[in-house]
Protein backbone atom coordinates (compact mmCIF):
# COMPACT_ATOMS: atom_id res chain seq x y z
CA UNK A 1 0.00 0.00 0.00
CA UNK A 2 2.82 2.52 1.08
CA UNK A 3 5.14 0.85 -1.23
CA UNK A 4 6.56 4.31 -3.39
CA UNK A 5 7.36 2.00 -6.57
CA UNK A 6 4.04 0.25 -6.67
CA UNK A 7 2.23 4.29 -6.12
CA UNK A 8 4.07 4.89 -9.18
CA UNK A 9 3.56 1.78 -11.24
CA UNK A 10 -0.27 2.40 -10.72
CA UNK A 11 -0.09 5.91 -12.44
CA UNK A 12 -1.72 7.74 -9.60
CA UNK A 13 1.40 8.82 -7.27
CA UNK A 14 -0.65 11.74 -5.20
CA UNK A 15 -4.16 10.45 -4.64
CA UNK A 16 -2.51 6.84 -3.53
CA UNK A 17 0.29 8.76 -1.19
CA UNK A 18 -2.24 10.93 0.21
CA UNK A 19 -4.50 7.62 1.05
CA UNK A 20 -1.63 6.07 2.30
CA UNK A 21 -0.40 9.30 4.88
CA UNK A 22 -3.73 9.71 5.97
CA UNK A 23 -3.88 5.73 7.23
CA UNK A 24 -0.64 6.10 8.29
CA UNK A 25 -2.08 9.42 10.52
CA UNK A 26 -4.55 7.07 11.56
CA UNK A 27 -3.03 4.56 12.62
CA UNK A 28 -0.96 7.00 15.12
CA UNK A 29 -4.52 7.96 16.59
CA UNK A 30 -5.61 4.44 16.94
CA UNK A 31 -2.14 3.53 19.41
CA UNK A 32 -2.92 7.21 20.87
CA UNK A 33 -5.68 5.49 21.87
CA UNK A 34 -4.68 2.58 22.89
CA UNK A 35 -2.61 4.06 24.96
CA UNK A 36 -5.87 6.15 26.37
CA UNK A 37 -6.96 2.46 27.03
CA UNK A 38 -4.19 1.06 28.96
CA UNK A 39 -4.17 3.80 31.83
CA UNK A 40 -7.72 2.58 32.26
CA UNK A 41 -6.71 -1.05 32.10
CA UNK A 42 -3.93 -0.14 34.87
CA UNK A 43 -6.58 1.81 36.97
CA UNK A 44 -8.90 -1.64 36.89
CA UNK A 45 -5.78 -3.59 37.13
CA UNK A 46 -5.16 -1.64 40.21
CA UNK A 47 -8.88 -1.16 42.23
CA UNK A 48 -10.39 -4.37 40.55
CA UNK A 49 -9.91 -6.08 43.74
CA UNK A 50 -11.44 -3.66 46.38
CA UNK A 51 -15.02 -4.80 46.36
CA UNK A 52 -15.97 -2.74 49.49
CA UNK A 53 -18.15 -5.35 50.69
CA UNK A 54 -20.15 -5.03 47.36
CA UNK A 55 -20.34 -7.97 44.46
CA UNK A 56 -17.11 -9.33 43.05
CA UNK A 57 -17.33 -10.18 39.49
CA UNK A 58 -18.15 -13.89 39.56
CA UNK A 59 -21.58 -12.34 41.32
CA UNK A 60 -22.70 -10.13 38.39
CA UNK A 61 -21.40 -11.36 35.46
CA UNK A 62 -23.45 -13.27 32.79
CA UNK A 63 -20.69 -15.28 30.88
CA UNK A 64 -23.32 -17.03 28.25
CA UNK A 65 -24.66 -13.36 27.85
CA UNK A 66 -21.81 -12.04 26.82
CA UNK A 67 -20.24 -14.34 24.79
CA UNK A 68 -22.95 -13.41 22.40
CA UNK A 69 -22.39 -10.06 22.75
CA UNK A 70 -18.57 -10.73 21.90
CA UNK A 71 -19.60 -13.21 18.64
CA UNK A 72 -21.97 -9.95 17.06
CA UNK A 73 -18.36 -7.73 17.30
CA UNK A 74 -16.82 -10.35 16.19
CA UNK A 75 -19.32 -10.61 12.87
CA UNK A 76 -19.28 -7.41 12.21
CA UNK A 77 -15.34 -7.16 11.97
CA UNK A 78 -15.35 -10.24 9.46
CA UNK A 79 -18.00 -8.67 7.89
CA UNK A 80 -15.84 -5.46 7.62
CA UNK A 81 -13.16 -7.15 6.03
CA UNK A 82 -15.94 -8.36 2.99
CA UNK A 83 -17.07 -4.54 2.51
CA UNK A 84 -13.44 -3.85 2.34
CA UNK A 85 -12.85 -5.99 -0.55
CA UNK A 86 -16.34 -4.95 -1.99
CA UNK A 87 -15.02 -1.65 -2.20
CA UNK A 88 -11.71 -2.40 -3.64
CA UNK A 89 -13.65 -4.31 -6.52
CA UNK A 90 -15.59 -0.87 -6.90
CA UNK A 91 -18.80 -2.51 -6.11
CA UNK A 92 -21.32 -0.17 -4.53
CA UNK A 93 -24.14 -1.97 -3.71
CA UNK A 94 -22.30 -5.01 -2.11
CA UNK A 95 -20.94 -2.14 0.23
CA UNK A 96 -23.95 -0.77 1.09
CA UNK A 97 -25.17 -3.84 2.08
CA UNK A 98 -22.49 -5.63 4.22
CA UNK A 99 -22.54 -1.71 6.06
CA UNK A 100 -25.84 -2.01 6.95
CA UNK A 101 -25.50 -5.78 8.30
CA UNK A 102 -22.18 -4.51 10.11
CA UNK A 103 -24.36 -1.50 11.67
CA UNK A 104 -27.20 -3.81 12.93
CA UNK A 105 -24.54 -5.84 14.71
CA UNK A 106 -23.16 -3.28 16.22
CA UNK A 107 -25.80 -1.69 16.95
CA UNK A 108 -26.92 -5.16 18.81
CA UNK A 109 -23.85 -5.37 20.72
CA UNK A 110 -24.48 -1.79 22.11
CA UNK A 111 -28.16 -2.54 23.15
CA UNK A 112 -26.63 -5.96 24.85
CA UNK A 113 -23.99 -3.47 27.01
CA UNK A 114 -26.88 -1.04 27.98
CA UNK A 115 -29.30 -3.57 29.05
CA UNK A 116 -26.22 -5.48 30.70
CA UNK A 117 -25.20 -1.81 32.41
CA UNK A 118 -29.27 -1.04 32.96
CA UNK A 119 -29.60 -4.39 35.09
CA UNK A 120 -26.57 -4.26 37.28
CA UNK A 121 -27.89 -0.42 37.86
CA UNK A 122 -31.27 -1.37 38.52
CA UNK A 123 -29.72 -4.25 41.01
CA UNK A 124 -27.82 -1.01 42.97
CA UNK A 125 -24.70 -2.28 41.38
CA UNK A 126 -23.94 1.60 40.44
CA UNK A 127 -20.54 3.04 39.70
CA UNK A 128 -20.14 4.71 42.95
CA UNK A 129 -20.99 1.01 45.22
CA UNK A 130 -17.09 0.42 44.63
CA UNK A 131 -13.58 0.83 43.46
CA UNK A 132 -13.82 -2.25 41.24
CA UNK A 133 -17.56 -1.26 39.83
CA UNK A 134 -16.10 2.59 38.99
CA UNK A 135 -12.97 1.00 37.39
CA UNK A 136 -15.39 -1.56 35.37
CA UNK A 137 -17.89 1.03 34.73
CA UNK A 138 -14.96 3.54 33.21
CA UNK A 139 -13.16 0.81 31.12
CA UNK A 140 -15.91 -1.34 29.25
CA UNK A 141 -18.37 2.48 29.26
CA UNK A 142 -15.51 4.25 27.35
CA UNK A 143 -15.06 1.52 24.89
CA UNK A 144 -19.16 1.29 24.51
CA UNK A 145 -18.83 5.14 23.51
CA UNK A 146 -16.15 4.28 21.10
CA UNK A 147 -18.43 1.73 19.13
CA UNK A 148 -21.27 4.39 19.52
CA UNK A 149 -19.31 6.48 17.91
CA UNK A 150 -17.90 4.20 15.51
CA UNK A 151 -21.82 3.72 14.18
CA UNK A 152 -22.60 7.23 14.36
CA UNK A 153 -19.31 7.47 11.67
CA UNK A 154 -20.46 4.46 9.68
CA UNK A 155 -23.89 6.13 9.22
CA UNK A 156 -22.25 9.22 7.52
CA UNK A 157 -20.03 6.80 5.48
CA UNK A 158 -23.30 5.22 4.08
CA UNK A 159 -24.96 8.34 3.17
CA UNK A 160 -21.47 9.52 1.83
CA UNK A 161 -21.59 6.07 -0.56
CA UNK A 162 -25.04 6.53 -1.72
CA UNK A 163 -24.59 9.88 -2.68
CA UNK A 164 -21.22 10.44 -4.11
CA UNK A 165 -20.04 6.80 -4.94
CA UNK A 166 -16.70 5.11 -3.79
CA UNK A 167 -14.98 8.21 -5.12
CA UNK A 168 -11.03 8.29 -3.90
CA UNK A 169 -11.81 10.10 -0.56
CA UNK A 170 -14.84 8.07 0.23
CA UNK A 171 -12.78 4.53 -0.02
CA UNK A 172 -10.35 6.48 1.82
CA UNK A 173 -12.35 7.62 4.73
CA UNK A 174 -14.00 3.91 4.32
CA UNK A 175 -10.47 2.18 4.85
CA UNK A 176 -9.98 4.44 8.15
CA UNK A 177 -13.24 3.42 9.42
CA UNK A 178 -12.63 -0.26 9.00
CA UNK A 179 -9.15 0.21 10.94
CA UNK A 180 -10.96 2.29 13.73
CA UNK A 181 -13.72 -0.95 13.70
CA UNK A 182 -11.26 -4.00 13.82
CA UNK A 183 -9.53 -2.13 16.57
CA UNK A 184 -12.14 -1.73 18.82
CA UNK A 185 -12.90 -5.60 18.34
CA UNK A 186 -8.74 -6.18 19.55
CA UNK A 187 -9.71 -4.23 22.01
CA UNK A 188 -12.74 -5.74 22.92
CA UNK A 189 -10.71 -9.01 23.44
CA UNK A 190 -8.29 -7.32 26.20
CA UNK A 191 -11.66 -6.31 27.86
CA UNK A 192 -13.67 -9.96 27.87
CA UNK A 193 -10.53 -11.91 28.98
CA UNK A 194 -9.26 -9.40 31.57
CA UNK A 195 -12.00 -7.72 32.93
CA UNK A 196 -14.91 -10.60 32.66
CA UNK A 197 -13.21 -14.06 32.23
CA UNK A 198 -10.43 -13.36 34.88
CA UNK A 199 -13.02 -11.58 36.94
CA UNK A 200 -14.69 -15.31 36.70
CA UNK A 201 -12.38 -17.75 36.41
CA UNK B 1 -8.98 -4.79 -18.93
CA UNK B 2 -9.88 -8.31 -18.68
CA UNK B 3 -6.44 -8.71 -16.77
CA UNK B 4 -7.06 -6.28 -14.54
CA UNK B 5 -11.16 -8.16 -13.66
CA UNK B 6 -9.18 -11.24 -13.36
CA UNK B 7 -6.60 -9.52 -10.84
CA UNK B 8 -9.78 -7.81 -8.96
CA UNK B 9 -11.33 -11.21 -8.58
CA UNK B 10 -7.93 -12.86 -7.57
CA UNK B 11 -7.31 -10.40 -4.85
CA UNK B 12 -11.47 -10.79 -3.45
CA UNK B 13 -11.51 -14.18 -3.21
CA UNK B 14 -8.18 -14.09 -1.28
CA UNK B 15 -9.41 -11.87 0.93
CA UNK B 16 -12.57 -13.67 1.33
CA UNK B 17 -10.12 -16.37 2.48
CA UNK B 18 -8.23 -14.63 4.85
CA UNK B 19 -11.41 -12.93 6.13
CA UNK B 20 -13.23 -16.54 6.60
CA UNK B 21 -9.55 -17.78 8.35
CA UNK B 22 -9.51 -14.66 11.15
CA UNK B 23 -13.28 -15.88 11.84
CA UNK B 24 -13.04 -18.80 12.53
CA UNK B 25 -9.83 -18.95 14.54
CA UNK B 26 -11.18 -16.06 16.03
CA UNK B 27 -14.66 -18.22 16.91
CA UNK B 28 -12.09 -20.73 18.68
CA UNK B 29 -9.54 -18.58 20.48
CA UNK B 30 -13.01 -17.04 22.06
CA UNK B 31 -15.35 -20.36 22.51
CA UNK B 32 -11.76 -21.77 24.64
CA UNK B 33 -11.26 -19.31 27.29
CA UNK B 34 -15.34 -19.08 27.60
CA UNK B 35 -15.19 -22.76 28.14
CA UNK B 36 -11.96 -22.78 30.75
CA UNK B 37 -13.78 -19.56 32.82
CA UNK B 38 -17.17 -21.15 32.99
CA UNK B 39 -16.27 -24.59 33.95
CA UNK B 40 -14.06 -23.67 37.03
CA UNK B 41 -12.70 -26.77 37.03
CA UNK B 42 -9.31 -25.29 36.63
CA UNK B 43 -7.36 -24.11 39.35
CA UNK B 44 -7.25 -19.80 39.12
CA UNK B 45 -3.44 -19.56 37.94
CA UNK B 46 -3.83 -21.90 34.99
CA UNK B 47 -6.90 -20.28 33.83
CA UNK B 48 -5.68 -16.94 34.19
CA UNK B 49 -2.64 -18.12 31.82
CA UNK B 50 -4.94 -19.92 29.31
CA UNK B 51 -7.35 -16.86 29.15
CA UNK B 52 -4.28 -14.60 28.62
CA UNK B 53 -2.66 -16.47 25.85
CA UNK B 54 -5.54 -17.49 23.71
CA UNK B 55 -6.41 -13.44 24.25
CA UNK B 56 -2.55 -12.80 23.15
CA UNK B 57 -2.88 -15.41 20.27
CA UNK B 58 -6.14 -14.04 19.04
CA UNK B 59 -5.22 -10.40 19.02
CA UNK B 60 -2.26 -11.35 16.44
CA UNK B 61 -4.64 -13.25 14.55
CA UNK B 62 -7.03 -10.17 14.56
CA UNK B 63 -3.97 -8.30 13.31
CA UNK B 64 -2.90 -10.45 10.64
CA UNK B 65 -6.33 -11.54 8.79
CA UNK B 66 -8.44 -8.04 9.87
CA UNK B 67 -5.42 -5.54 9.92
CA UNK B 68 -3.57 -7.09 7.24
CA UNK B 69 -0.29 -6.46 8.87
CA UNK B 70 2.37 -8.45 8.06
CA UNK B 71 6.40 -8.19 7.74
CA UNK B 72 6.76 -5.97 4.43
CA UNK B 73 7.83 -2.71 3.53
CA UNK B 74 4.32 -1.60 3.20
CA UNK B 75 3.80 -2.09 7.02
CA UNK B 76 7.00 -1.70 8.81
CA UNK B 77 6.07 1.91 10.03
CA UNK B 78 2.75 0.93 11.17
CA UNK B 79 4.72 -2.02 12.96
CA UNK B 80 6.96 0.86 14.51
CA UNK B 81 4.48 2.36 15.79
CA UNK B 82 2.61 -0.16 17.06
CA UNK B 83 5.80 -1.39 18.95
CA UNK B 84 6.60 2.33 20.70
CA UNK B 85 2.70 1.78 22.05
CA UNK B 86 3.46 -1.28 23.27
CA UNK B 87 6.52 -0.37 25.31
CA UNK B 88 4.67 2.54 26.81
CA UNK B 89 1.86 0.17 27.55
CA UNK B 90 3.92 -1.96 29.27
CA UNK B 91 5.99 1.04 31.14
CA UNK B 92 1.89 2.23 32.54
CA UNK B 93 0.16 -1.12 33.52
CA UNK B 94 3.26 -2.80 34.65
CA UNK B 95 4.50 0.22 36.48
CA UNK B 96 1.53 0.60 38.32
CA UNK B 97 1.19 -2.45 39.16
CA UNK B 98 4.62 -2.33 40.14
CA UNK B 99 4.20 0.51 42.20
CA UNK B 100 0.58 0.05 43.68
CA UNK B 101 1.88 -3.23 44.68
CA UNK B 102 4.52 -2.08 46.94
CA UNK B 103 2.80 0.66 48.81
CA UNK B 104 0.73 -1.75 49.77
CA UNK B 105 3.11 -4.40 50.96
CA UNK B 106 4.52 -1.11 53.06
CA UNK B 107 1.37 0.03 54.63
CA UNK B 108 0.87 -3.14 56.10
Amino acid sequence: MRNPAAAIQTGEHSGHETASNQAFGFWIYIMSDLVLFSVLFATFAVVGGNYAGGPRGKDIFDLPYLFGETMLLLMSSTVFGLATLAAQAGRRRAVLWRLAIIFLLGLGFIAMEIGEFRGMILAGNRPERSAFLSAFFTLVGTHGVHVLLGLVWMAAMMCQISVRGLTVPVRSRLARLGMFWHFLDILWIGIFSIVYLMGVA
Amino acid sequence: MAARRMDTSGTESRGWHSSIVGFVLSLFLTAAPFALAMSGRMSRPIAVAGIASAALVQIAVHLKFFLHLRDSPSSRWDILALIVTVLIIILFVGGSLWIMHNLNYRMM
